[in-house]
């Protein structure tokens, strides 16, 4: 397939921004990666050294962004957040526990330290004293507590029930919120990084969790569901340094593609997330304006139901898996935003990634498997929807095209964007889904690949990866855990029964008036959800 | 007279009928989409129990007419209730978004129904002449772009390329009148492409339709200049349908502007009513349909009073 | 509301009608440039839409190229971003949005003339139940009840034809009842139905050729309004849904490159605009026939 010139450059930009954001790509590495591509070592070192003399942070300003991924149902209830909009302006008014640091560390909040029990199942929070909600309360522990309980129990509403699932029980201590843990894990504080995490001032053990008082180091001026938010710096805050860059922010819903790409060329914005990928190479070349990608661990699968025939064959999912068009995936679908997948979901994004674990594009032995799984010829069902993830019909066709190849047949089912989650999915053979990115290995697992996992969509009861995922919760050693997990991503890769032909990158544009920081946060878009904190204005 | 109020007043119960039969359609309507609004919060992996919790605590758990009872009751003493979604006060958030709505109608309704009136008349004077022809073809290729496309094209020109115009409306509670004016042009221009074509052929169809008539021919051989003939013959006959043709026009300004809204970021009420839906949000629905059917029934009213008190042959039927 | 009865065009004395084709033939080589022009549109597109197959090597959604390709020689208006041809698309598009548009409207006219035409032949309480019915729908704002019915329904090609007429058919409803009304009450109709006419020839012979201009006035624009109620329904997500080749579909799929001047993506929306003028030309050409009024009157 002949590839424009265009194109081709888009792709070696987008290889070497994922060299470059690699924490473990040294400067030599990726004078190699330069050279192999045809750039001189000069352009290389140019590249390289451009990244590392970002701009300085600076004070002050009026910052307005454009988002998507709101609605005007949007409430101020941590517990039913699940879009980038309200993570973000919750991230900015509300603090958590503990945070994920611009390079992916935990970084403390209003934990101002922790430890763990040498079983890791009893970890102590020592919580920040002098702080104060925007309303003038003062934070206690049994806020604290209130905002983790709300999560719990059987009358929960929190959509991250399952996160603290684990959580035994939690009490107060002095200055401190001890957590107990059912099991071990190694993984208690990133917990609380989770986006659905926020404390909120609490009465009688209930936390007013429509309250706009947050502890963050802005308050919420205006909140208008689903149309704009303005923030302004609070003079109050607890965090270093005021914790925060620009003085206040005008954060806009904007849902529809075109206008919010045509706000950001206009200047009417100076940030947006997610600008449509179909447009994005020109984009890129109009001035004033740059596109921050990040690598993230987001995962497009395809489960398929391994009790169902023929994909209980090992041999038939094998062919499948090998006759997937990874790279035209990428190409088409993501337009060159994503990285490879290998039919896991541990993404790029985790330290225990093994980069060397790959799939090949192979017809001959996919044909091979396919005879032996003896459904040669066999035609079989596809349940899609744009919903899923955006692109999955666009997917489906190409997958329908490969696959031909090698004689199966797909047949593409378009599924209704109402109900997707809870008729098709899980429920359906064979469908398109998505998973988000997670801070730690173990939430992934835990809820989609062990044999009693609550979504385990691919219905996968693999003992060993059982064992290892237990396991490797409560082991404090890293090197030892992430041998763990390199394991499981060989066997779920090679006999589980979901098509992950590609990792996400998350993706937003700038104009020359914003500043960012050398190294972006991942977990979720927009710096994690932190942007409103981190960015500035130029 | 008396005849043409009870009139009216049978009309107006007949609309409040409507009205009342809409509101059961609605609900019931809501109430057979798939899923409901725990499900459509929770989305991926919502769990059973997760589901029923949030059920119970919004009340959804109840039989459906006892709700429909219940929501009746509260809208006889004037309360709204509050968005199962975020827990908001309805009526609070109808006002802000109908004022939008209502401004935005009204400015691209001042602009076009004259210029639809005008451009009718003129066509049906001048008609199958290059004005008329360039007047069809000019409106008809406005029309049969989708909203969404003209509105790109205005934003490209007018927004991104000339910076006339901003792309957003940034509106808010403490926007001034000038400046919401100067926010609304684009999406007011976006609503007029469309409703100027229909509007402009029917006063075009409805006069010359009533040229062939015998009065007509009559002032013509009186030798009456043609436009003198059009305004003081047949536009005074004419103002039924158009009377009409403004009403199902002025409604669809208000009531079918969701893709303008989504565009420009209008934060007007179709936005609010479509993502409702979606949200199964039945309150919110409830609300923002009892008023979108309202104002057509009000609408159509007054184009029915206009018809009447225009041609009094209506009045006594053969 | 009932304010229908007031759209009335006066119903036209039924003047003798050249059926022959002959007739038809030397009426249309008589026609305006204009109503020329509109049958040539109607023509080339109903040939298009029938032999799309024919007249592209591609299949409608096979992929056949690089993303985005430009125009050029083996792809003449270029590719799509899943690499489809886009003239394919385009020819395809044609047969697909035409032909769902017209039987759309075919079947809202049905509805609508026929439930129109016996109110107002029966009036009394079919009248009053049928009026009040189409009163309620059309109450309800209409993008966001067929939101609701695809919803419920599913978004297949069919339902979306069944919804789209029957939310239009209330439209046509009240313009065939208001129509028909005037010439019910005419002595000839009172004549015809004196002499016992069945229902059915009252119809065909004494009320149909009556109203024939008006509807077609209406069909012009309702045509049109389909293919923008499913341009917008694909924008809100519930049209035609990919990978059938749909004219508004295809401007919303690559909507965001317009922002940079590309001309593509406008194509589907030219080609809907010039069949839209073409249609409406025609009507007008007919309008104008049968209105009773000669050229430079």
């Amino acid at each position: 397939m002949k590839r424009s010139k265009i194109e081709q450059i888009i792709h070696q930009d987008t290889v070497l921004k994922q060299v470059l954001t690699d924490p473990r790509v040294t400067r030599r590495d990726f004078l190699a990666v330069a050279g192999a591509m045809g750039l001189s070592t000069a352009m290389g070192s140019a590249l390289w050294s451009g990244r590392a003399l970002a701009a300085t942070p600076k004070k002050g300003g009026h910052m307005v962004s454009g988002l998507n991924d709101a609605n005007t149902g949007d409430s101020l209830d941590c517990g039913l957040f699940n879009a980038t909009y309200m993570i973000c302006v919750s991230r900015a008014f509300r603090d958590s526990l503990v945070n994920v640091g611009q390079d992916n560390s935990m970084e403390p909040a209003l934990a101002e330290s922790w430890e763990a029990s040498p079983d890791a199942k009893v970890w102590r929070f020592n919580i920040r004293q002098g702080v104060e909600f925007h309303n003038g309360k003062s934070l206690t522990t049994d806020d604290v507590v209130a905002s983790i309980n709300k999560h719990r129990g059987e009358d929960t509403t929190s959509y991250a029930k399952g996160v603290f699932s684990g959580i035994s029980d939690v009490r107060v201590d002095g200055n401190t919120v001890v957590v107990e843990l059912a099991d071990g894990n190694a993984d208690c504080p990133a917990l609380f990084t989770d986006y659905h995490f926020n404390i909120m001032p609490s009465k009688d053990g209930v936390p007013e969790s429509l309250s706009d008082a947050g502890t963050g180091p802005y308050l919420l001026k205006e909140y208008n569901p689903g149309v704009k938010t303005v923030l302004e710096r609070n003079p109050n805050a607890w965090h270093p340094d005021g914790g925060a860059l620009a003085d206040s922010h005008e954060v806009l819903a904007i849902l529809d593609d075109t206008a919010r790409q045509s706000a950001l060329i206009s200047g009417s914005v100076d940030v947006i997330n997610r600008p449509a990928l179909k447009g994005i190479a020109r984009l890129k070349k109009v001035k004033g304006v740059n596109i921050i990608d990040v690598a993230s661990n987001l995962a497009f699968t395809h489960p398929m139901r391994m009790n169902v025939t023929p994909f209980d064959n090992m041999d038939f999912r094998t062919a499948l898996k090998l006759s997937t068009p990874r790279q035209e995936f990428i190409d088409k679908v993501l337009f060159g935003y994503g990285a490879m997948g290998n039919d896991q979901p541990l993404g790029p994004g985790f330290t225990s990634y093994d980069a060397d674990l790959k799939v090949d594009y192979d017809l001959d032995k996919a044909k091979h498997h396919l005879k032996k799984s003896g459904h040669e010829g066999v035609t079989i069902d596809l349940s899609a929807s744009n919903t899923s993830y955006g692109g999955a019909m666009d997917a489906a066709q190409l997958f329908q095209q490969h696959w031909a190849k090698i004689g199966v047949n797909l047949n593409i089912i378009q599924e209704p964007q109402d109900g997707y989650w809870n008729n098709v999915w899980n429920v359906k053979p064979f469908c398109t889904c998505y998973w988000g990115a997670r801070p730690v290995e173990d939430m992934i697992l835990s809820i989609c690949y062990l044999s009693d996992s609550p979504w385990n969509d691919t219905l996968i009861n693999n003992a060993r990866v059982d064992e290892l995922v237990v396991a490797a919760r409560g082991e404090l050693d890293q090197a030892k855990r992430t041998a763990m997990y390199q394991e499981v991503q060989h066997i779920i890769s090679k006999e589980g029964g979901t098509i992950i032909p590609a990792f996400g990158t998350d993706v937003a544009a700038t104009r020359d008036t914003v500043g960012v920081g050398e190294q972006i946060g991942g977990g979720w878009e927009m710096d994690g959800g932190h942007f409103l904190k981190r960015w500035w204005k130029a | 007279m008396n005849r043409i109020l009870l009139m009216v007043l049978q009309r107006f119960g007949l609309g409040l009928l409507t009205l009342f039969v809409v509101s059961i359609i609605i609900f019931v309507g809501v109430e057979f989409l798939p899923g409901d609004i725990a499900e459509a919060l929770l989305g991926q992996g919502a769990s059973p129990e997760n589901v029923a919790a949030l059920r119970h605590e919004l009340g959804l758990d109840r039989p459906a007419h006892i709700r429909y009872i219940d929501w009746w009751a509260g809208v006889m003493q004037g309360d709204l209730g509050t968005s199962l979604a975020n827990r908001r006060d309805i009526a609070e958030l109808i006002t802000f978004r109908l004022s939008n709505t209502l401004f935005l109608a009204l400015t691209a309704a001042v602009i076009s129904v004259p210029l639809a009136l005008i451009l009718g008349v003129l066509a049906a004077l001048y008609r199958n002449g290059i004005y008329d022809r360039s007047v069809n073809i000019a409106t008809l290729g406005a029309v049969s772009a989708p909203e969404f496309l003209t509105a790109y094209v205005l934003i490209l020109y007018f927004s991104v390329k000339l910076g006339w115009f901003p792309s957003l409306s940034n509106i808010d509670v403490n926007t001034s009148f000038i400046d919401k004016l100067h926010q609304v042009t684009l999406p007011a221009v976006t609503l007029m492409a469309v409703i100027l074509a229909y509007m402009m052929r029917m006063v075009r169809a409805s006069i010359i339709n009533l040229l062939a008539s015998a009065y007509i021919e009559m002032a013509h051989l009186k030798g009456m200049p043609k436009l003198r003939v059009i305004v003081k013959h047949a536009l005074p006959n004419a103002w039924a349908p158009i009377a009409n043709i403004i009403a199902i026009s002025l409604a669809y300004l208000v009531v079918g502007v969701v893709v303008v809204e989504v565009v420009f970021i209008y934060p007007g009420l179709g936005q609010l009513m479509v993502d409702s839906v979606s949200n199964r949000d039945i309150p919110v629905v409830q609300a923002c349909a009892m008023i979108f059917a309202g104002t057509y029934i009000l609408l159509n009213l007054t184009a029915d009073i206009v018809s009447i008190c225009t041609n009094p042959r209506l009045l006594h039927p053969k | 509301m009932t304010g229908g009865e007031a759209t009335s065009l006066d119903p036209k004395i039924n003047r003798p009608r050249r059926t022959r084709l002959q007739g038809a033939l030397r009426e249309i080589l008589k026609a305006p440039i204009t109503a020329k022009f509109g049958i040539l549109v109607i023509l080339v597109y109903g040939f298009v839409a029938i032999f799309a197959p024919i007249l592209t090597p591609y299949g409608e959604t096979e992929i056949v190229g690089p993303e985005f390709d430009v125009w050029g020689e083996q792809f003449i208006l270029g590719t799509d971003g899943l690499g489809r041809d886009m003239l394919t698309r385009l020819l395809f598009g044609a047969r697909n949005t035409v032909g769902i548009a017209f039987i759309t409207t075919c079947l809202a006219f049905l509805i609508g003339g026929l439930t129109g035409l016996l109110a107002a032949i029966y009036g009394g309480w079919l009248d009053q139940i049928s009026s009040r019915i189409v009163d309620v729908l059309m109450a309800i704002p209409q993008l966001i009840f067929a939101l609701m019915l695809l919803a419920i329904f599913g978004t297949s090609i069919p339902t979306l034809v069944i919804v789209i007429a029957t939310l239009d058919a209330t439209r046509i409803f009240r313009v065939t009842r208001a129509v028909s009304l005037n010439v019910v009450v005419l002595d000839y109709f009172e004549a015809a139905r004196l002499r016992g006419e069945r229902i059915f020839w009252l119809c065909v012979r004494e009320i149909l050729p009556n109203i024939t201009a008006p509807l077609m006035a209406e069909f012009g624009l309702r045509f049109c309004f389909v293919f923008l109620m499913i341009a917008a329904l694909s924008f809100l997500g519930l049209g035609i849904q990919p990978p059938t080749a749909d004219w508004g579909s295809m401007v919303r799929e690559n909507a965001v490159l317009i922002t940079y001047g590309d001309i593509t993506p406008v194509l589907p929306a030219i080609a809907i605009a010039i069949l839209t003028l073409g249609v409406n030309f025609l009507v007008d050409w007919f309008l104008h026939k049968s209105s009773g009024l000669k050229d430079g009157h």
